[in-house]
């Protein structure tokens, strides 16, 4: 639903986005991942065309964001919560875009509903927001037209658990009904749950895209594994005849391969595992390992 | 390190630190001033405009074989940088609030009224510095201006020299107190021009009009009241009336604008 | 695993049943961001108040000091309220967009951005339209109390000419402040410029006229706020109008042609 080709901006004589392709299907959340200052954002800008591209350019179900007409009932977008006016009240932003759009007032009591804020809050002007609750408008202007695609900067930015887990629930949901999200984060936590699909970018350029499983499986190097077996000693020696890397890990061990491997040698030698799972952080260690020329930390 | 900490009793140890010294806010304030792209273009358009007017005037005067002493081409500076200071002394304090940074500068130094002391003296060092620049400008045109016509007339007393400085620091302050009692750019800006520009018309008509008022007016005008800076007036009342009307333009506003400045809530 | 050589098996999206967004929605929307917040409502409430308190005190001095004066000595006093507020409606009518960083999120709503332009330009004439009518209605009933309190007949020098002059004389000053804004998107910036073009520049111009022979011959055409005085008492000849278009042409439409050029072209951040 969203094809960015051959996209490229330029600021001088910096290249920020640096000729980057990809599609985002319908059905699918796709996940946006890169360090800071990778070219997120602009790339997301450059598609609601608020930042003209120098060349290339991105479409959205096979048109131009500007020739969408009522872009708004098509597209939600959340690119900033913070850039409103101080001096409106919560309510009042919604119902400006609700006007905007052609839609019923009784449409801004339901997004405010759905994303929790009161009436009371409402009232409040936008300088006496919290961050949250910024991100809370955010999240329910771009939800106000009913738009079939989603593009979200940083959802989750603000937000408490409890708005977390709601926002992943709803992002679910809104694919399963054939909806596209694309949205970016570096919580890979959390994008490592919702998303189907993910795009890294590093300097401007894309370094690794396709869905998770394949991602994270293709990368064997960086694949690790959690494990306790009933007798951790005897795995370890069996896992350390094969070459295979094996430290302590709370209870168990942590093993520098992939599951299935693990479980392989474990079968090899008959011995009983009671946990077998792939080490959390998969996605972060290969974020760290794709982008580690282009993050600004060495990665140790 | 922990065991430490627990013998301190969880205190911060601040003994040895000393406040920030009043000169540091100065200069951090000074430097706010032209490291935005705002700013800097504020102060070099103020330079611009006053080199634009000066050769401008140098050209007509020349063409025209007019008379003219390096007094009045300061007197031409001054005119443009009376109400060009005044802006620039709004946007010193004013970008504070829009752009939101009055939220990092209290939490840096919590003391507000060293702080807003501090913006007061940039804006007063700014005024000097185009002060100066602005009888630099006007010497090299004057010098030219000998160098074309053949003489140059080079009259400009020190009495000129210490009225024009002292009304720019009273215009750039005047427009200092409305930023303060307003906090809002546009707000000051336009209030400042109705002050400057159309103030004075009224209190002519309210004058010729309203036979009492006139005898109020000269308390009043600040603008008419700085006249006796110019003459050097030997008048003690055309001194009382420029206290008395500064108290009522700069002294009210500035005093209400930092009682406000030190109770808001900065978001 | 998806690939962006299979753009041919992307799905489009179907907006044949999506109406564009019409302009008067354009317009209304933008009418409402003009009162919903603090600032904006109160630009709006002290403007109508200065009409007011300005012509309230005319009409006590008057009545107390025994003057005569017209309906049209009402109307000219608006030249210290409306005159001088309305452009400053129109200047930060744009320039808001910029200083609160909403831009961002108007134009992703209509990404056909001279529309927006033109909706807050009408939102602009609009108010002005308001403004002169709630300045007329004011004038009435100060030149009604007049005649009731002062010693002198009620004078109605009123033409349906003249009240056309006087609105298009307001709705110009509105469209300059807006010009202004739309050249360099900044409410202070924007706001000195108009101050300096209203009251500093008629003073150079006058000086440079008296000084230089051909200036003064010259002036007419390029000085915008000389050429728009006989709008006030209607007194416009052809020559006047040719000079009002010659110099609205500097002051207006090269702004604005600029301005324009300018937000259509602009990464809104
Ligand atoms: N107008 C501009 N002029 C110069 N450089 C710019 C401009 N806009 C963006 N950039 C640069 O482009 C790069 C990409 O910025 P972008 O906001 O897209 O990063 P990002 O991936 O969203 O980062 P983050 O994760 O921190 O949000 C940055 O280096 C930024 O400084
Ligand atoms: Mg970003």
């Amino acid at each position: 639903m969203i094809t960015v080709e051959g996209l490229t901006r330029k600021y001088g004589s910096f290249t920020a986005v640096d000729n980057v392709s990809f599609v985002c299907q319908p059905g699918r959340v796709t996940g946006f991942l890169g360090p800071n200052g990778a070219g997120k954002t602009t790339t997301m800008r450059v598609m609601v065309g608020l930042t003209p591209p120098t060349s290339g350019r991105a479409t959205i179900g096979g048109h131009l964001y500007q020739h969408i007409p009522n872009p708004g009932r098509h597209v939600g977008v959340l690119l900033d919560a913070s850039a409103q006016h101080g001096g409106r009240t919560g309510r009042e932003v919604l119902e400006i875009g609700a006007r905007t759009m052609g839609l019923p007032s009784s449409r801004v009591d339901e997004m405010l509903e759905m994303v929790s804020l009161t009436s009371g809050e409402a009232k409040r002007r936008l300088r006496n927001y919290s961050l949250g609750m910024k991100q809370r408008l955010g999240i329910a202007h771009a939800l106000l037209g009913d738009p079939s695609v989603l593009i979200l900067d940083e959802p989750a930015n603000g937000l408490d658990p409890a708005g977390i887990r709601w926002m992943r629930g709803l992002l679910k949901g809104y694919a399963e009904r054939g909806g596209t999200v694309l949205l970016s984060s570096h919580l890979l936590h959390e994008v490592e749950q919702i998303a189907d699909e993910m795009i890294l970018i590093g300097n401007g350029r894309i370094v690794a895209q396709g869905d998770k499983k394949t991602l994270l499986a293709g990368d064997a190097t960086t694949a690790s594994t959690l494990v306790t077996a009933l007798d951790n000693q005897v795995l370890a020696d069996a896992l350390a005849a094969k070459g295979i890397a094996v430290t302590g890990a709370g209870e168990g061990l942590r093993v520098d391969a992939a599951t299935v491997d693990v479980g392989r040698v474990a079968a090899e030698n008959a011995i009983v595992l009671t946990d077998l799972r792939a080490a959390e952080g998969g996605l972060e260690d290969l974020f760290l390992a794709l982008t580690a020329e282009t993050q600004r930390e060495a990665v140790v | 390190m922990v065991a430490d900490a627990h013998h301190l009793g969880h205190a911060i140890d601040i003994s040895s630190t000393s406040p920030t010294p009043f000169w540091r806010l100065v200069r951090v304030e000074l430097r706010k001033s032209y490291d935005t792209r705002a700013g800097f273009w504020l102060l070099a358009v103020i330079g611009l405009i006053v080199l634009a007017a000066e050769i401008i005037v140098l050209a007509v005067v020349t063409t025209q074989d007019e008379s003219i002493a390096l007094g009045d081409f300061v007197a031409v500076a001054a005119f443009l940088t009376s109400f060009l200071l005044p802006v620039l002394g709004i946007m010193v304090l004013t970008t504070e609030w829009s752009q939101r940074t009055a939220m990092v500068t209290f939490a840096l130094e919590p003391r507000r009224p060293l702080v807003i002391a501090a913006k007061a003296l940039v804006g007063v060092l700014l005024t000097l510095a185009t002060v100066a620049v602005s009888i630099v400008i006007g010497a090299v045109c004057n010098a030219l201006y000998g160098v074309i016509e053949g003489s140059a007339d080079w009259t400009f007393g020190w009495s000129d020299f210490w009225a024009f400085l002292l009304t720019q620091v009273l215009a750039m302050l005047g427009g200092f107190a409305l930023a303060a009692l307003l906090l809002n750019t546009p707000a000051a800006i336009v209030v400042f021009f109705v002050y400057k520009w159309v103030l004075p018309g009224l209190f002519e008509l309210g004058a010729q009009l309203v036979g009492w008022f006139g005898d109020l007016r000269p308390w009043l005008d600040f603008q008419s009241a700085q006249n006796a800076i110019w003459e050097w007036s030997s008048s003690g009342e055309d001194w009382a009336n420029l206290v008395v009307s500064g108290v009522v333009w700069l002294g009210l506003p500035l005093a209400f604008g930092i009682w406000r400045v030190l109770r808001a809530e900065v978001k | 695993m998806s690939t962006p050589t299979a753009a041919a098996s992307v799905p489009t999206l179907d907006v044949s049943g999506t109406a564009p967004t019409p302009f008067s929605r354009l317009v209304t929307t933008e009418l409402r961001k003009t009162w919903d917040t603090r600032a904006g409502s109160w630009l709006l409430i002290s403007t109508a108040a200065l009409t007011g308190l300005v012509m309230v005190i005319q009409l006590i001095v008057a009545v107390a000091q025994d003057l005569e004066l017209t309906y049209n000595d009402f109307l000219t006093s608006t030249n210290f309220s409306i005159a001088l507020l309305l452009p400053v409606i129109g200047i930060l009518l744009l320039t808001s967009e910029w200083s609160q960083r909403t831009a961002m999120v108007t134009f992703s709503l209509e990404p056909r951005r001279p529309r927006v332009i033109a909706a807050k330009l009408a939102v602009g004439v609009a108010l002005a339209v308001v403004a002169v009518v709630v300045a007329l209605v004011l004038a009435l009933v100060c030149n009604l109390v007049y005649g009731a309190l002062s010693d002198f007949a009620v004078e109605w020098d009123v033409s349906v000419l003249q009240t056309l002059s006087f609105v298009l004389f307001q709705v110009v000053g509105m469209l300059t402040g807006f010009a202004f804004a739309a050249l360099l998107l900044s409410s202070p910036a924007a706001i000195v410029l108009f101050m300096v073009y209203s009251f500093v520049l008629p003073t150079i111009f006058g000086i440079g006229a008296a000084l230089i022979g051909w200036f003064e011959d010259l002036q007419p055409w390029i000085d915008f706020a000389d050429a728009q005085t006989p709008l006030i008492d209607a007194s416009m000849t052809g020559e006047d109008w040719a000079q009002f278009a010659v110099s609205g042409f500097i002051w207006l439409v090269i702004p604005l042609a600029i301005g324009l050029w300018r937000v259509l072209r602009a990464e809104v951040k």
